[in-house]
């Protein structure tokens, strides 16, 4: 089934719709560059008190069972977070697939099958990612308190607060999330018939009104983890001291 | 038949999908018919989807006290007590079973806090009586009854304009119809036939209507024999757009007043103090509308020929909850906010309260066989309809309709269908395909527009409406002549052909009806005679057909039983 | 009176290609304005569907400088005017004529969803923080702009396998009724084919009524497919409650 004028709809100047995917291509671009130098290179992910958020939890450090980087045991996790994304399916199915590259912009034809077969049916894994992420989230807020204290004292450096404003918004990240969304509240169709049926409501409403910015809290989160991560490594290399605060 | 035309046969043919035809397929379904809908548009397309305020019934959710006879009194005092006494109380005992009946259906209303469906003050209403979904309430019903019918396995002929009614001796025998995609004929062969084809704004430049409402029912049946009534009765909506040009005579939904919007002229005067002290800005359509169209003749006008309506003075998040389409409407289409200023409105063509007269029971016209809901048919609204009742009238009437066509099918035989009417049928739409293409229907159609509006308007006067019954008449000398290019594939030309003959009858009935009722009384106002009269009260306009010409006489308006003499005496209600 | 040039599609099923006409802009103009200009003094057969000229039936789709609109709430002061404009019919749909195009194919997909059906022994009382989230889904006025722009069938012609947003849309609003009984979870995954979609949300970037498609109805519905289909423990848990659906 199809129009009988498709030339005339492919002579229709479409705009460029490549300056929409190019910011989506260079920052997730840049960042899987970085993120897999970085989870390799198995060194600088530590300057006391701050751990690197790409190296947390932190397992075998001491290479007894694992002689790799330890960020490998575990970037398997938030990786799986964000690649079954809602939010970064749509920006790389757009922007890496060119499935459609823009909205009303023609795409190259071919077997398409969406997310009914292997791989992408394993979107559909996504909550599961998602509860992993809770413990990822456990950990990155024990290092952020962590980074409160300096030889047993209580003090703030830079590094604290980067490390706080990442795990903030990590949290928001995955607050904003639309499996969390759905298992908490949205899954209900009657709110008033369940039990805990107004704290649910609230829930779902707090979640929904951060699930609208869902993108938002996406790139912000990436970008803060992968600075996080900088700026431990320029931290631990040497590179730079750590801006003592209080 | 000969095999000549595509042909289809149903016990119950419904010509119109909106509301009234869709409620009355869905009763005659239940009641075992086999049941065609026709429908010039697109299934859910309908006018019904317009509906902007709410459903009026008396189900007493938020005002306690309310209940039928209230909602009896205030249709009948809204009508200047020229309804059809009978209507208006089967309307008001009705009506709320059929919004329940919605909701078991899955339309999901606004509630109230103990979630009962929440209702709405309305003007010409007393109680807070208008079932409604924020101001899209028109296109909640008309989905649930789009999808009752899907459910129960309707037939529905899309895009399918019918131009005449077949006729075997006295009762109708079906219908001969194109379709609008490739111009084919088509035949429909039916016991009974349902006409729910709404109303007539299109006879007029300035009107909330679609294209669709070219008062083809009310021409069909009247060709077939059918009387109308009280045709002089237009309904002028008091607040439609006035600018940009491109959305003149948008409807903009009475539920602004209903929710508080107050109207002021260019002094910045509430004028509605000058017309309707007591109810003010809720007072009845007619009255709002007259008092829009004198503040703008009498120079207190605002700048593009309107009044203002003002809701800014509403918390804005409020404005946007209770009225999401009338804001998005305004900023998209005239750069307004209106939670921060003013919209400009003026009276536009909107409803018609007269049409086929039909039986209060069962909704059955003057011809065997053909039934009539919904604003083609007259009788509930008398001179003047209140906000909320016409949908309401069209599910209690479009159920007894369904329900009566079906009944009345049980009983007959097939009719048989005469050739000869086919014949005619298409020679009437073909001929034009052969004329030199000079004079176009478009612009026949313009200068009716702008006939009706300026000798058939608000204000009438005997000399006007004698004007417009000539230029009504060299009109229809025109359409005797106009061209169209083209073919019968999708051609707007030729369907607006079509269309311009049920404008053209219609336009000529409103006319003759106007002049004969030499008074003023609800939306119809004479500036010759400006004042109510006794005797007029207690007669209605009928118009019928005899040979080529059209008739008109008087016909007693009903009695009704003394009980509800004393109930309208009460006086509790919102006056008359 | 500024005049600007329109592109109109002027074919049928057989073929076609754009036409010019000129015509004069108003202020507060719609694009349906200018194709009635047309009509009225340019073309009279040229066919465009439009009912309510209000953007509240959804008649009026069409494409207009690529991008798929309502004619009747595009401005033409808020196209470029110094350029062309150009009308075509949706992509997704065969063309019956010029703009309007062959639209049945929604009502067949929509006639394989069961209708409401209510709990048994309901008492027909619904709060309004229940009913929120499906008024939203009713605002739909099918104009069938998200059919048309969905890749799934502009490109890849899925219409046998794969119901569309419009239809995803519908499902939701019945699935969240607070009074329905049913589930339309395996209706989803099989007959409608939710699982093509690739939540890329041109949907919702072209939803006249500004319903959040995909954030709310498509990955929600994608979930409660989860929830039936693909989640081991939910299974389980369903399992050892004696429960055949998700939605008991």
């Amino acid at each position: 089934m199809a129009s009988t004028s498709p030339t005339v709809h492919a002579a229709v100047p479409t705009g460029s719709w490549w300056t929409q995917i190019a910011p989506v291509v260079l920052g997730l671009g840049a960042f899987s560059v970085y993120a897999t130098w970085r989870a390799f290179e198995g060194a600088y992910f530590w300057a006391s008190p701050y751990l690197s958020p790409f190296y947390s939890p932190l397992l075998d450090v001491h290479h007894h069972y694992w002689p790799y980087s330890p960020a490998l045991l575990i970037l398997g996790g938030p990786l799986g977070f964000r690649a079954t994304c809602y939010y970064y399916r749509k920006a790389y199915y757009r922007a890496f697939f060119l499935d459609p590259p823009a909205c009303a912009v023609a795409e190259r034809k071919r077997n398409y099958c969406g997310e009914t077969r292997f791989p992408f049916i394993l979107q559909n894994v996504h909550r599961y990612f998602m509860y992993l992420a809770i413990v990822f989230l456990v950990f990155l807020w024990h290092d952020a308190l962590h980074a409160f204290v300096f030889a047993d004292r209580f003090g703030v450096g830079l590094g604290t607060l980067v490390l706080l404003v990442n795990v903030m918004l990590l949290t928001l990240y995955f607050s904003s999330c639309h499996s969390l969304r759905h298992l908490l509240g949205g899954k209900l169709d009657c709110f008033s018939c369940t039990n805990f049926g107004n704290a649910r409501h609230s829930t779902w409403r707090g979640l929904s009104f951060l699930n609208e910015h869902h993108m938002l809290f996406a790139w912000t989160s990436l970008f803060s983890v992968g600075l996080a991560d900088f700026y431990v490594r320029l931290v631990s290399s040497g590179a730079i001291r750590d801006l003592r605060l209080l | 038949m000969n095999g000549k035309y595509e042909t289809h046969e149903h016990d119950v043919l419904v010509i119109g999908a909106g509301g009234a035809g869709l409620r009355a397929a869905i009763e005659a379904l239940a009641q075992g018919a086999s049941v065609g809908v026709v429908s010039k548009s697109l299934l859910g397309k309908a006018h019904t989807v317009m509906a902007e305020g709410g459903i009026a019934a008396a189900m007493a959710n938020v005002d306690a006290a309310d209940d039928w006879r209230t909602h009896f009194r205030d249709t009948m005092r809204g009508g200047k007590l020229l309804n059809h006494w009978r209507m208006a109380q089967i309307h008001a005992h009705e009506a709320g079973d059929r919004v329940r009946e919605l909701e078991q259906w899955g339309a999901l209303f606004d509630r109230t806090e103990d979630g009962r469906i929440l209702q709405r003050a309305f003007g010409g209403h007393s109680f807070k009586r208008l079932c409604h979904v924020g101001d899209r309430t028109g296109l909640e019903m008309i989905r649930t009854l789009q999808d009752r019918g899907v459910q129960m396995g309707i037939d529905v002929y899309m895009e399918c304009t019918v131009t005449r009614l077949l006729t075997d001796g006295d009762r109708v025998a079906g219908a001969f119809a194109y379709w609008r995609e490739n111009g084919r004929f088509v035949v429909f062969k039916a016991k009974s036939i349902v006409l729910a084809t709404g109303g007539i704004g299109k006879a007029y430049p300035v009107t909330s209507n679609s294209w669709e409402y070219t008062g083809d029912g009310m021409a069909l049946a009247y060709a077939t024999g059918a009387e109308l009534m009280d045709m002089e009765f237009v309904q002028f909506h008091p607040t439609g757009m006035v600018w940009p040009p491109g959305v003149q005579g948008l409807l903009v939904t009475e539920a602004v007043r209903g929710e508080g919007g107050l109207l002021r002229n260019k002094l910045g005067e509430r004028f509605m103090q000058r017309y309707d002290p007591q109810r003010m800005e809720l007072s009845t359509r007619d009255v709002v509308a007259r008092a829009i169209y004198t503040e703008v003749r009498e120079g207190r006008g605002s700048e593009h020929g309107g009044a203002f309506l003002d809701i800014s003075h509403k918390p804005a998040e409020y404005v946007k909850r209770k009225l999401p389409s009338m804001y998005h409407q305004f900023l998209e289409l005239a750069d307004v906010d209106i939670t921060r200023s003013a919209m400009e409105v003026g009276p536009t063509c909107h409803y018609m309260m007269g049409g086929l007269r039909v039986d209060p029971e069962t909704a059955a016209c003057t011809v065997p066989g053909l039934f009539a809901a919904g604003e083609v048919a007259a009788g509930l609204h008398g001179a003047n309809r209140l906000g909320g009742n016409s949908l309401s009238d069209l599910l209690v009437f479009g159920r007894r309709a369904g329900f009566a066509a079906a009944e009345y099918a049980k009983k007959q035989s097939w009719p048989a269908l005469d050739p000869a009417e086919i014949a005619q049928g298409e020679g009437e739409m073909l001929c034009v395909f052969e004329r030199q293409a000079g004079d176009t229907p478009y612009a026949v159609h313009a200068d009716l527009q702008q006939l009706m509006q300026n000798l058939v308007g608000i204000f009438r006067t005997e000399e006007d409406l004698k004007s417009a019954l000539t230029g009504i008449e060299r009109l229809k000398d025109r359409m005797g002549r106009v061209g169209v290019p083209g073919t019968r594939m999708f051609n707007p030309g030729w369907h607006l052909y079509a269309d311009m003959k049920s404008m053209l009858a219609i336009a000529e009935a409103v006319t003759r009806s106007a002049l004969a009722r030499k008074e003023s009384r609800g939306a119809h106002s004479r500036l010759d005679y400006p004042k109510t009269d006794a005797t007029w009260g207690e007669q209605n306009n009928i118009i019928r057909r005899h040979g080529s010409e059209m008739v008109l006489e008087q016909s007693p308006v009903p009695k009704m039983p003394a009980e509800l003499q004393t109930l309208l005496a009460e006086e509790k209600g919102a006056g008359a | 009176m500024p005049e600007v040039t329109l592109k109109i599609f002027r074919g049928d099923r057989e073929g076609g290609q754009t036409a010019d006409y000129q015509v004069p802009v108003s202020p507060g103009m719609v694009v349906l304005d200018a194709l009635h200009y047309v009509q009225k003094h340019l073309a009279p057969d040229l066919a465009v569907r439009w009912n309510c000229k209000a953007g509240r039936c959804g008649s009026c789709s069409a494409e207009v400088n690529g991008r798929p609109r309502l004619t009747c709430k595009t401005r033409m002061d808020s196209l470029p005017g110094d350029r062309p404009v150009t009308i075509l019919p949706m992509k997704s749909f065969p063309v019956i004529k010029d703009l309007v195009t062959d639209v049945s194919w929604n009502y067949k997909v929509n006639k394989k969803i069961p209708g409401f059906k209510p709990r048994p022994k309901t008492e027909w009382k619904m709060r309004q923080e229940d009913v929120d989230r499906v008024q939203e889904f009713r605002k739909c006025i099918e104009c069938f702009l998200c059919q048309n722009v969905c890749h799934v069938l502009r490109d890849h012609g899925k219409h046998e396998q794969f119901g569309g947003p419009r239809f995803f849309v519908r499902v939701a609003a019945l699935e969240m009724h607070p009074l329905d009984g049913i589930s339309r979870a395996a209706l989803l995954k099989n007959e409608l084919g939710l699982g093509f979609c690739n939540i890329t949300k041109c949907c919702t970037e072209v939803c006249p009524e500004e319903i959040h498609i995909t954030d709310n109805a498509i990955i929600p519905m994608k979930e409660r497919v989860v929830d039936e289909f693909y989640d081991p423990v939910l299974k389980l848990v369903r399992r050892i409650r004696g429960e055949k659906s998700a939605r008991e």
